[in-house]
């Protein structure tokens, strides 16, 4: 590989020299490419290093805490765990088995172990989530149990409450004795499971979540189109003027963005209010009558424009920066060469600011699809979006499930929509700044 | 300058174990003119007794941040102030810690506390402190010549025109368009238990849902109201008086169809200062801390013996006895909260009016 006419051969011949098989050496004397592969590994090692409190950091506040919220949504030991001995029987005995003496008593033994314990409401909780209005069947029979059961068990249940002999009751518990659970899934698309465990539509007036899904992507989608519209000329004036002026009016687009998002979406409160200043100058101007303001917010109006003023500037700044590098010679070209100042900007200028407007869109509907705080300051009803029904599931009927599998869902929806951004676009041209 | 650094750091170290050494206690309420109204009645005087510092935090409604602290395992806060039902669900989950009765003071005439209490107000994990009633509200100036008098007339937005301000939860929105639809108070649950009484309320809220602003926060239907955004709204009967009484706004409340709760302290099991927790819970439904309670905020003393030493609000001249939520009046038509109800129904209810809330 070296002969006397290479160059570099010569410097390491001088270094190191050659032995007899013909490999390379250091001036010390070992083979070239050990010592290369030691030395890029130490760099590497460095490299990983200098990462590495970064990665606990995200290991530790991002991919554990999601990764266990995930679980939720597929895991809920609510009444297995509490109700040992029912589940076992549930275990053992396959669908379709009629509830026989064994079932009733380990039924009786598990409410009175539970009521002894106070989780009983655990257990109706989860009962409950498959079954609306069962909570009370068990608190109410943890409140008779306590103390124990007399046999016959069946007679003493069935005594309680009738809702006990119900075969859908039992199907549910069936479905609950294991502890792994596809069902918030299923209800998080509005199906549920009927008694033959057959997969079923929800009736009409529970039927909620696909329809708000379907809100929040069309919601998100005119967002980004609004962003869109205010934000490219504004971006293409920022890139054209002066420094000096342009650095002025950067200002004004970042100022908002520094500001408090709580601070902003109120300050929409007062503007858009029925008693608010738009609607007062539009009074005073006399093109509306004092009875018939508009109402411009707790609605999806409210939502679409305190979210286009939140998220203009993630349109703006990747835009900006695309229009900075764009060179004006090219589009004086097409101008001299003869083209309209529509064919120049159609055909020369829009297709460079692309990877700009890819970044900007991509980002904006990103984050519109998990807005929460806005929607549900403004939003009224009609401007609820998902992220306002997990929130919900969240803090008030504590639903952890079901607020993970519909975060899931978003999260495979998102994850979805870069797939085909990146088919479609590549996200090689993304240009975030 | 050495002596000096020495001085102030040995200063600080003092500084610090003595924050650690004070005791403290963390209490959750529902933020406001009734924060302000525990804080005068109960913290500061607590203070000055024990030494205890109380940090009071605000929500909306504290049974929220106690589930949901309860449900990740990590409790920040020592006293919850909660409504009967959650206390009793949390209670039924093993959530709370139980409160012995005798434990707590006898009234002055010597009263055991737990005959002393009104009847309810005592539960196996928590004991109210107040009746507070849900009321409606309106704008007198908006209503000058006709104003509306019974809780049907917030339900007809011909007669009486204006948007109106609505509480987002079931609790205190399907009783009201019950009881607007004819419902006697005393069949509200009994309606609400059964498929189509629960239909003939949403039915009902169907007819107003374009004109309502939902509020959240206690402290919003007041703000509604001011800001003219709404002309007649439901709210915590203590903040209109606040906004009546204290800042002179043009309201008038309508007792009609009142829904009457109890806010009760409760202690979740596992809270960082459990003993002086329950020492705050004693010294606050002491009779004389909650007769002194009403001098700040028009809300009804849960002990009997704390009803004799109500007398003016703070300012010296309101007598509070009109404005209370308990008062012979203003009962004929109220309804009573069924905690064991809601603290069954309230998550399938829940999920019902979010739905339909969320459908448009």
């Amino acid at each position: 590989m070296a002969n006397a006419l290479d160059p570099h051969a010569a410097i390491v011949i001088e270094a190191g020299g050659l032995d007899q098989g013909g490999t390379l050496k250091t001036a010390d004397g070992q083979p070239l490419t050990r010592a290369l592969a030691r030395s890029s590994r130490r760099a590497r090692r460095r490299a990983f290093l200098l990462v590495l409190p970064l990665l606990l950091f995200i290991l530790i506040t991002f991919v554990v805490p999601i990764g266990q919220m995930l679980q939720r949504s597929v895991k809920n030991d609510g009444f297995s765990a509490n109700m040992p001995q029912l589940s076992a029987w549930f275990h053992d005995h396959p669908r379709g088995t009629e509830p026989d003496d064994a079932a009733w008593a380990a039924l009786a033994a598990d409410l009175t172990a539970s009521a002894e314990a106070r989780n009983i409401g655990v257990v109706g909780t989860r009962i409950n989530y498959d079954m609306p209005g069962t909570r009370s069947l068990f608190t109410a029979a943890g409140r008779k149990a306590r103390g124990g059961i007399a046999p016959p068990y069946r007679d003493a249940i069935l005594a309680m409450d009738k809702k006990w002999g119900d075969p859908k009751l039992w199907a549910v518990m069936r479905e609950a004795a294991s502890p792994y659970t596809a069902n918030f899934y299923l209800a998080a698309i509005d199906r549920s499971r009927d008694e033959t465990g057959k997969i079923v539509q929800a009736p009409p007036e529970q039927r909620v979540y696909l329809m708000l899904f379907m809100r929040t992507f069309w919601l998100s989608l005119v967002i980004t189109c609004t962003t869109f519209l205010l934000g490219f000329p504004i971006a293409h004036l920022l890139a054209t003027l002066p420094m000096r002026k342009s650095n002025l009016l950067m200002i004004l687009v970042l100022l908002p963005f520094w500001t408090s998002l709580l601070v902003r979406t109120t300050a929409w409160m007062v503007l858009l209010q029925q008693q608010g200043v738009v609607n007062d100058v539009l009074v005073w101007l006399g093109i509306i009558s004092d009875s018939g303001r508009l109402q411009m917010i707790y609605n999806q109006t409210g939502t679409i424009i305190a979210m286009t003023h939140i998220l203009l500037p993630f349109m703006i700044l990747p835009l900006y920066s695309v229009m900075r590098t764009i060179n004006p010679s090219y589009v004086r070209a097409a101008r001299s060469l003869g083209a309209s100042s529509w064919t120049a900007f159609r055909r020369i200028y829009f297709p460079q600011t692309l990877p700009g407007l890819g970044a900007g869109a991509l980002l904006v509907f990103i984050l519109a699809v998990g807005y929460y705080i806005t929607p549900a300051l403004v939003g009224g009803s009609s401007g609820q979006l998902i992220s306002n029904m997990i929130a919900m599931h969240m803090t008030q009927t504590l639903n952890w499930s079901m607020a993970a599998a519909l975060a899931a869902l978003l999260l495979g929806g998102v994850l979805l929509l870069y797939w085909v951004y990146d088919r479609l676009v590549g996200i090689d041209n993304l240009k975030l700044g | 300058m050495k002596t000096m650094l020495i001085l102030t750091t040995a200063l600080c170290g003092l500084a610090v174990s003595a924050q650690a050494q004070n005791k403290e206690v963390n209490v959750v309420s529902w933020g406001g003119a009734y924060e302000k109204s525990q804080v005068e009645a109960y913290n500061i005087p607590f203070t000055a007794k024990t030494g205890i510092k109380v940090n009071m935090m605000a929500a909306d409604n504290p049974a929220t941040p106690l589930k949901a602290q309860v449900e990740a395992k990590n409790i920040t806060g020592d006293v919850f102030d909660i409504e009967v039902s959650d206390a009793i669900r949390m209670c039924d989950e093993g959530a709370l810690v139980q409160i012995d009765p005798a434990t707590l003071p006898a009234a002055p005439d010597g009263t055991p506390a737990k005959d002393d209490f009104i009847p309810g107000a005592l539960q196996d994990c928590a004991v109210a402190n107040i009746f507070w009633g849900t009321v409606i509200a309106f704008d007198k100036t908006k209503f000058a010549d006709n104003p509306p008098k019974t809780a049907a007339d917030f339900f007809d937005t011909a007669k009486f025109p204006g948007k109106r301000g609505l509480p987002k939860n079931p609790k205190r929105t399907l009783y009201l368009a019950l009881i607007a639809d004819g419902v006697a108070p005393d069949q509200i649950y009994e309606t609400l238990s059964t498929p189509e009484g629960v239909d003939r309320a949403f039915k009902k809220l169907d007819t107003i849902k374009k004109d309502v602003v939902w509020w959240e926060a206690g402290a919003q239907p007041v703000q509604l109201l001011a800001d003219g955004e709404v002309t007649m709204a439901t709210g915590y009967n203590g903040r209109f008086f606040d906004a009546m009484v204290a800042e002179g706004k043009p309201f008038e409340i309508i007792w009609d169809g009142q829904y009457m709760d109890m806010d009760m302290f409760a202690i979740p099991k596992g809270s960082p200062n459990p003993e002086a927790a329950m020492e705050y819970l004693k010294f606050a439904t002491d009779t004389q801390q909650l007769a002194n309670q009403a001098k700040w905020i028009a809300y009804g003393p849960s002990r009997k013996s704390s009803a004799a030493l109500v007398g003016k609000y703070q300012d010296g001249k309101t007598d509070m006895g009109p404005h209370m939520p308990t008062n012979a009046e203003h009962m004929t038509t109220a309804v009573m909260d069924d905690p064991e109800f809601w603290a069954d129904h309230s998550a399938e209810l829940s999920e019902r009016f979010n739905s339909w809330l969320a459908a448009g």
